[in-house]
């Protein structure tokens, strides 16, 4: 545990010192303020024009969060492993009093630590809806958007040093992880559309996009949901812990 | 402290390691000496809990290095040959990282121990990016210390130093090595004379020869190889000299230096040095030539071969 902390605590200290990280984080807060903006404007042409407008809430911030994150995640995980092996310090690592699965684990956590960053700092917006409407918005469904969204990115980034760890080169294990991603994301839900039963139902589990947007954006916490999102960190999780013991052995 | 048996490992088809048998005591500076390629690195990455032998075992403070790995990194510090540094961290938190990795109970003070000791404590806040080479070598040198490990693996730790910086890492891996096991490598003979108690020379991952540095000056030298300087003409005392008894393989190079040499036993410098004098010339210089490692590595697979060669003479 300490030396998961260890690794963990670094992994975040060097992404304050990445220009990709801070990129990362500035186009994410960015276009979440520009979907921010134009609900807003929505809202204000609706107060002139005398309709009644819908009261906001944290569904469009939470949907589009989702989907950026996915696609923007990846540049951060590509490092994670590559990086060391490029600079040599795997070496240093790898002959550390440190267990392989602490090493991925570790910086899991600093990545997933660190993501929680910018995406603590997009609950100023729904925050703003909340102070704007009459009697707030609705918290649950806040709890649920933002539950599902730390599940998501827990996901994303268990998959990203998972597949990280398989490559010594950045700009592949970045185009993988993409890959992996638009696939987990649109394409595995997809057969679900021609099946019916048993068929539609298994690939509706597992496609991310039907879990993510299909539940928890819309506020059904389900058991089987959180199960799914864990499931997925701890098989990049595990994939990862085994690559780097197999790059022991060639 | 370092016990290896029969120790292999074959990258595919290539044997970088072939059945390598040695022992390191405690106290005692190994010195690995051998060309590139020779298994060096491997086995020292073996030893490290790096990767795996093929076959064969080692143990390190009675520990297995495959089974009881984590018991093993816990008392080894290992210096790769491509020093792993953060270039993006300061040398004080990177050594404190190391520090918490090791479990160290202080390790802020530990890293500025360490940093005194290898004479960087002034540089501590400065990014590792912005070190030279030589600085970089002693950070990584201090990793490797930090939790006084004790055993020392050092891949090469003088390679792309400046002279000054060469003599400043010897002295510090002799003091370290008085207490701890220390294994480096290296391709300088000099290198490996001047600071180790035992040098073991492999080629193509065997233990050519393994001796004192001392015994293995003589015992490659075979014949002491002298070179006589004086000033002007030589080529007269050149056959001067080869009249001499007990002289051989009289050389005159072209820049005027003559080179003889003679058969280890009776030292035949002050004859010389004599008839240099009587035939009035003026002496300059009259100096032994070590043999090279180059040398000394032909010599060894010269002794190595002989077997085919000579038969197939025959």
């Amino acid at each position: 545990m300490r030396n998961i902390w260890t690794i963990a605590k670094k992994e975040f200290s060097q992404y304050f010192l990445s220009p990709i990280a801070y990129s990362v984080m500035f186009l994410l807060l960015v276009i979440v303020g520009i979907i921010f903006t134009i609900i807003f404007l929505q809202l204000s042409e609706g107060s002139f024009t005398g309709q009644e407008p819908t009261p906001p809430d944290s569904r469009p911030i939470a949907s589009s969060l989702g989907f950026l994150l996915m696609l923007l995640l990846p540049a951060l995980t590509m490092r994670l492993v590559a990086d060391e092996v490029r600079m040599g310090t795997m070496e240093l690592l790898l002959t550390a009093p440190l267990r392989d699965y602490e090493l991925i684990v570790g910086k899991w956590l600093g990545a997933f630590l660190f993501v929680l960053v910018p995406v603590g700092i997009t609950l100023i917006f729904p925050l703003m809806f909340h102070m704007m409407t009459e009697g707030g918005i609705d918290q649950l469904l806040l709890i649920s958007n933002y539950l599902g969204l730390v599940l998501a990115v827990s996901a994303f980034l268990g998959m990203g040093v998972g597949i990280s760890a398989l490559f010594s080169n950045q700009i592949a294990a970045l185009l993988s992880t993409l890959a992996l991603f638009i696939i987990m994301w649109w394409l595995i839900g997809i057969p679900a559309n021609f099946m019916q039963g048993a068929g539609n139902e298994i690939f509706k589990y597992l496609s991310l996009s039907e879990q993510f947007s299909g539940n928890f954006v819309r506020g059904t916490i389900s058991l089987s949901s959180i199960i799914y999102f864990l499931s997925l960190t701890a098989l990049g999780l595990v994939i990862g812990s085994t690559a780097v013991e197999i790059r022991r052995w060639r | 402290m370092i016990r290896v048996n029969d120790l292999s490992k074959n990258y595919g088809v290539r044997l970088a390691v072939d059945s390598l048998n040695f022992e390191a005591k405690q106290g005692e500076i190994l010195g690995f000496l051998g060309p590139n390629g020779a298994g060096k690195t491997t086995t020292m990455r073996i030893l490290t809990g790096y990767m795996p032998p093929s076959s064969g075992n080692a143990t390190i403070a009675g520990y297995d290095v495959v089974n009881e790995s984590l018991e093993v990194r816990k008392r080894v510090g290992y210096l790769p040959e491509t020093v792993p540094l953060y270039t993006d961290m300061t040398a004080h938190d990177y050594l404190k990282f190391m520090a918490d990795l090791r479990h160290l109970p202080n390790a802020d003070d530990a890293a500025l121990e360490t940093l005194d000791m290898v004479g960087l404590l002034d540089r501590a806040n400065g990014y590792i990016g912005n070190l030279s080479k030589g600085m970089r070598q002693r950070v990584g040198l201090a990793q490797a210390l930090i939790h006084k490990p004790e055993v020392l693996i050092l891949d090469e730790p003088t390679i792309g130093l400046d002279p000054a910086q060469i003599l400043e890492v010897r002295h510090l891996i002799r003091e370290v090595g008085k207490e701890k096991t220390v294994l480096l490598s290296t391709h300088i003979l000099s290198e490996a004379q001047q600071m180790c108690d035992r040098i073991l020379i492999i080629n193509k991952g065997k233990i050519v020869v393994e001796d004192t540095p001392q015994n293995l000056q003589s015992k490659l030298a075979g014949a002491q190889r002298v070179q006589l300087r004086v000033r002007g003409e030589s080529d007269d005392l050149a056959s001067k000299i080869a009249e001499i008894k007990g002289v051989q393989e009289v050389k005159v190079q072209t820049d005027g230096a003559i080179e003889f040499q003679f058969a280890p036993g009776k030292d035949l410098r002050p004859d010389v040095a004599k008839l240099t004098i009587e035939l009035k010339y003026d002496l300059l210089e009259l100096r032994p030539i070590n043999l090279s490692l180059e040398e000394i590595f032909l010599e060894l697979i010269r002794e190595d071969a002989p077997v085919e060669n000579k038969e197939g003479e025959k």
